[in-house]
């Protein structure tokens, strides 16, 4: 059975091209727009985009290495 | 006053809910619909101030007040309680709509409370009627989480209640208003209200017991209990800074978990407390932008979140899984479910032409007008995250990833209206903020739509997307769960009394046997010398009695004779 057009390797590779363009318009429309830097850090360059990508980077690892805490079968109460 | 505006409006959906067991499925499915539309209706006739009062015991009770943010939570829980209708109809049993509507009748009961006693009356019959919630999806798991959650709730309720009566004996005064933190009794009254925001320690509840509810039951349950938890910390503790803090920890705490989360619906309920995070941080940094922030926010979060929970729900309806590992690739058949969950997701994420933009951003806003450069920075760091663990993880799991072969399709009409309707509304929203925020509690100076926060809006949203694909293959799903503080009463718990029920009764069983031999060796000693043949026992002869008397005077003699 032929697969649905949104999950054929062609346009996921375009989909990805489509995206890394939109995230390099939404930087470089950073020139265009003034930034009312309330605190130093905000008034860096394309503040938003760095730190939204690094927060997230640190989300996921704090995640995962809480989860290695954490982490239980999913029967855990149900034992007994 | 008297007249209709003096009806407490949530009563009417009490009152309503009541009598639908008693009607055929039609008449049922009209009163579902017609009840919340009525008691809309009813919201929008009260006047500020109160409009009833009723004596009682030597208080004199006010269960109609009115006021901004009593219209703007009555207008949304109304709402809520149609859409829900409109989704549940049909679907669900009859309890759980009964259920439903009682809830969202002390929700606006609560919404309306002028007096302490009232707001606990409908503060109470929420925990009940959303425990009802919970069992009526009539499995043992629901009937385990729903013990759970009326345990939470009714340790909540009596903390409240004993706040209230210290507040009563140290002001003498019954109304509910803003108060500071300055005694013991509100603390209490804090606490109370905490428990059903999710606040920690005991947050673990929402996240528990929700998901064991129906595929409909939960869209009920997301809006009432912590919302209107929102809503009586807005009027009673604005300002409060703690609330900043609980709140943060509140947004982590739900994105950390959320992104542990194997469970569809349970990544939706911990971003319940992540969102609910948000608003207690706009109400304790307590300008009048940071409020209108909160209450904006509750308003759309309810809508958007229900959206998500109905398309979850709607999936779980037509499947019957609900774990990512079973779920994927479901867009294939099931087209308006994936539509209508991506704009509940990107509504939560706060997307520009979304109602989480529009609202959200106030709170921010007001972190960073109150130079309060690290509650900024994490709010920032926490609209991040949301959109990677509700915004993108949601969707991606149940509708695409993986094919995991399952081809449903699209739920029955009446499920599919009332997505349609949701979907309608956050857009709607977050196009036209103008009649929201005409009706948020302080008059709104606020200009969402600025090319500055557009554009930092969508760096922030999209390159959090980046962060997920790249970071994929580390939140690949796995069958597990992550504990929570609620391990300390569902395994530590039961495990240490059960352990000193083993201590204590090879106690009670060994010294309970030497207290009987001590015994029986005192009975024996005494039986020795005083039983049927003991020596004390003997009958004695009338001679030897005798005998004795003349010895005992023959020695009284003698003794007198000296």
């Amino acid at each position: 059975m032929r697969q649905p057009w949104l999950v054929r390797p062609g346009t996921i590779r375009l989909l990805w091209v489509i995206f890394l363009l939109v995230l390099a318009l939404t930087v470089l429309a950073s020139l265009f727009t003034e930034v009312h830097a309330r605190f130093r850090l905000d008034g860096s360059f394309a503040f938003n985009a760095w730190y939204g990508f690094l927060s997230c980077i640190a989300m996921v690892l704090v995640a995962k290495l809480l989860g290695r805490l954490l982490h239980r079968k999913d029967n855990y109460y149900d034992r007994d | 006053m008297t007249g209709i505006s003096a009806m407490p409006p949530g009563l009417l959906l009490i009152l309503g809910a009541l009598l639908l067991p008693l009607f055929g499925l039609r008449m049922r499915a009209a009163l579902v619909l017609g009840l919340p539309l009525l008691t809309l209706a009813l919201i929008w006739q009260v006047p500020d101030g109160i409009s009833l009062r009723v004596p009682f015991l030597e208080y004199e009770l006010e269960p109609v007040s009115g006021d901004r943010l009593s219209r703007l939570f009555g207008t949304i829980f109304a709402i809520m309680a149609f859409a829900g209708g409109l989704f549940a109809l049909n679907r669900a049993r009859i309890v759980e709509l009964v259920a439903a509507l009682i809830s969202a009748g002390s929700a606006i009961g609560v919404a309306f409370a002028g007096d302490l006693i009232t707001l606990v009356a409908f503060w109470e019959l929420l925990a009940l009627s959303s425990t009802l919630l919970v069992w009526s999806a009539m499995t043992d798991q629901s009937y385990r989480a729903g013990m759970r959650y009326l345990v939470i709730h009714l340790l909540g309720g009596v903390v409240l209640l004993i706040g209230v009566i210290g507040h009563v004996a140290d002001t003498g005064s019954l109304t509910f208003t803003a108060m500071a933190l300055d005694s013991p009794a509100h603390w209490l009254m804090l606490a109370g209200f905490l428990m059903n925001a999710g606040a920690p320690p005991l947050s673990a509840w929402l996240s528990d017991a929700y998901p064991e509810a129906s595929p409909t039951g939960m869209v009920f349950l997301s809006a009432f209990t912590t919302k209107t938890a929102v809503y009586v910390l807005l009027r009673g503790f604005p300002g409060a800074d703690i609330l900043i803090f609980i709140g943060l920890y509140m947004i982590f705490y739900g994105i950390v978990y959320a992104l542990l989360e194997n469970d569809m619906r349970r990544i939706l309920a911990y971003s319940i407390v992540n969102q609910v995070g948000f608003m207690l941080c706009g109400i304790g940094i307590g300008t009048e932008l940071s409020l209108n922030g909160a209450a904006a926010h509750a308003f759309a979060h309810i809508i958007y979140k229900a959206l998500l929970l109905m398309s979850a729900g709607s999936v779980l309806y037509m499947t019957g899984k609900r774990k990512c590992t079973d779920l994927g690739g479901l867009f294939r058949s099931m087209p308006l479910t994936t539509i209508c969950g991506i704009i509940g997701a990107l509504s939560i994420s706060a997307f520009p032409l979304t109602s989480g933009f529009i609202s959200k951003s106030m709170i921010s806003q007001a972190a960073a007008d109150e130079t309060m450069a690290v509650t900024w920075l994490l709010l920032t760091a926490g609209s991040a995250g949301v959109f990677l663990h509700a915004g993108i993880k949601f969707p991606w799991f149940v509708f695409f990833q993986k094919d995991s072969g399952l081809r449903p399709p699209d739920p029955p009409l009446n499920m599919r209206l009332a997505m349609i309707l949701c979907a309608l509304l956050c857009i709607a929203i977050g196009i036209w903020p103008a009649p929201l925020y005409a009706i948020l509690p302080f008059p709104v100076d606020y200009v969402p739509y600025t090319r500055t926060h557009v554009v930092a809006m969508l760096q922030l949203l999209l390159f959090s997307g980046l962060a997920f694909f790249i970071m994929l293959p580390y939140l690949q799903r796995t069958l597990t769960i992550t504990l929570d503080w609620d391990w300390f009463y569902r395994w530590l718990g039961p495990r240490v009394i059960k352990r000193m029920s083993q201590v204590l009764s090879r106690w009670h069983v060994q010294s309970r046997s030497g207290f009987l031999r001590q015994l029986g060796n005192l009975f024996g000693t005494l039986f020795l010398y005083h039983g049927p043949q003991g020596i004390l026992a003997r009958t004695w002869a009338t001679g030897s009695m005798v005998l004795w008397v003349v010895i005992l005077l023959g020695i009284y003699l003698v003794a007198y004779y000296y």
